[in-house]
């Protein structure tokens, strides 16, 4: 086969199907779901719940996969959820330092940056300056807490919720939490008040 | 196997390099492999740990050279051979060798999206107590098995405490070698910065690892 891999999965994918080992249909269904009905809108929505629900938000980070599935984004890489709640005093950060595993129902797919290895190897040695790549600086204080996600265990990170927002509805507040706060290399920001200069 | 995979606490790979408005995919090729990679695994002739394995195994330096993709497309063609979907022949060449086996028993696309909902479990039933508990002081054993292992080298020989226990799950270093799935309990073990990276480092701060309880000794 040729080693332009453009040309080698053409040719492989060509093979498969005249093998009957797979419906061109199917993969063209697989790359839809994930191009446009998987991805962090469904995290999003899971964090303003749990913003605007405490009971909500107490299932969510006593039995994450349950309270998720109640949302209906549980499947593959996402069998197994735990939640992880920034506070005052605690930032959380999640990474794959061994591959690149990934809570696919919440999230989507992973971007480069994740799966890369400037990231897999120092998210967990440099937290901080990893941090400070993405312009977050961290209070000294504050206590960051890695979550490497070596086992079959796939992690969201609940980002506090922006002062205020407590008026906001559900649907608006999740138009606020970004792919970036539900990894943990990001805050979410309060939308500029309108009219403001 | 102490691969080039395992980076947890390497240096000199450079800065993150987020893009903006980054597409799920940068090019057709990437969503074609992703979505063999997903309807090859359906058949179950092999598992996400042999998956994983797999691409483990290439070189070192075609590792550190190759897109996240490539990878996954290197490791699947090896995958189909080894499995029995594909003759050597058929790989090499690309073309259809008369005689090899037909299948039909593709995944139809209107099953896509149960089998998105359906995933893969790794979780097993079993009555067997966990050995540790929250709270519990446990260090990680000094294994350096040749194999696939999820057991990351920076917490080799560090000493934790047990913070969760998550419950029984497949053990990826036999079933990645088809050895069994030899469910085991899985915990959250926390290690300290300073424990893991040495006195420099912030002292609150800390590394959360989930690891099999075959990856650790009571303290």
């Amino acid at each position: 086969m040729p080693s332009d891999p453009a040309l080698r999965v053409m040719a492989l994918e060509s093979l498969l199907i005249e093998k009957g080992l797979v419906d061109p249909q199917a993969l063209d269904a697989l790359i839809e779901a994930y191009e446009h009905r998987i991805g962090p809108h469904n995290g999003a929505r899971v964090v303003a719940r749990a913003w605007k629900d405490p009971d909500y938000k107490a299932r969510l980070l006593a039995d994450a996969s349950a309270a998720i599935a109640e949302l209906g984004f549980s499947g593959l890489q996402g069998e197994h959820m735990m939640a992880v709640e920034n506070t005052a005093a605690v930032h959380n950060l999640v990474v794959c330092t061994l591959c690149s595993c990934y809570p696919y129902p919440l999230l989507g797919l992973p971007p480069v940056w994740y799966k890369s290895a400037p990231y897999r190897s120092r998210a967990v040695i440099d937290p901080r300056g990893v941090l400070r790549e993405f312009a977050l600086e961290l209070p000294a204080e504050t206590e960051v807490r890695v979550w490497d996600s070596t086992a079959e265990l796939r992690y969201l990170v609940v980002p506090r919720q922006p002062a205020g927002t407590e008026e906001m509805t559900e649907e608006q507040l999740a138009s606020l939490v970004t792919r970036d706060s539900m990894i943990g290399v990001a805050l979410v920001r309060a939308p500029p008040v309108a009219g403001a200069r | 196997m102490n691969g080039v995979h395992d980076m947890g606490g390497m240096h000199g790979m450079g800065p993150v390099q987020p893009e903006q408005d980054e597409p799920v995919f940068h090019h057709r090729w990437e969503a074609r492999v992703f979505a063999l990679v997903r309807a090859m695994g359906r058949f179950g002739r092999w598992n996400i740990d042999a998956q994983r394995h797999q691409r483990e195994l290439i070189p070192a330096a075609e590792q550190l050279r190759m897109s996240y993709y490539e990878r996954w497309l290197e490791a699947l063609s090896i995958l189909l051979v080894r499995h029995g979907f594909l003759s050597a022949e058929e790989l090499a060449t690309g073309d259809f060798v008369a005689g090899t086996d037909k299948l039909t028993a593709a995944l139809p696309a209107d099953k896509v999206p149960a089998y998105i909902a359906a995933g893969f479990p790794a979780s097993r039933r079993s009555d067997r107590p966990p050995r540790f508990r929250p709270g519990q002081r446990v260090r990680a054993r000094n294994l350096n098995p040749t194999g696939h292992t999820r057991l990351p080298r920076y917490v080799r020989g560090k000493a934790g405490m047990v913070d969760r226990v998550h419950g029984v799950f497949v053990f990826p270093d036999t079933n990645a070698h088809f050895l069994g799935e030899s469910p085991q309990h899985v915990y959250s073990v926390r290690f300290d910065a300073q424990e893991l990276w040495g006195e420099a480092t912030t002292s609150q701060d800390s590394v959360h690892v989930d690891l099999w309880e075959g990856y650790l000794d009571a303290t």
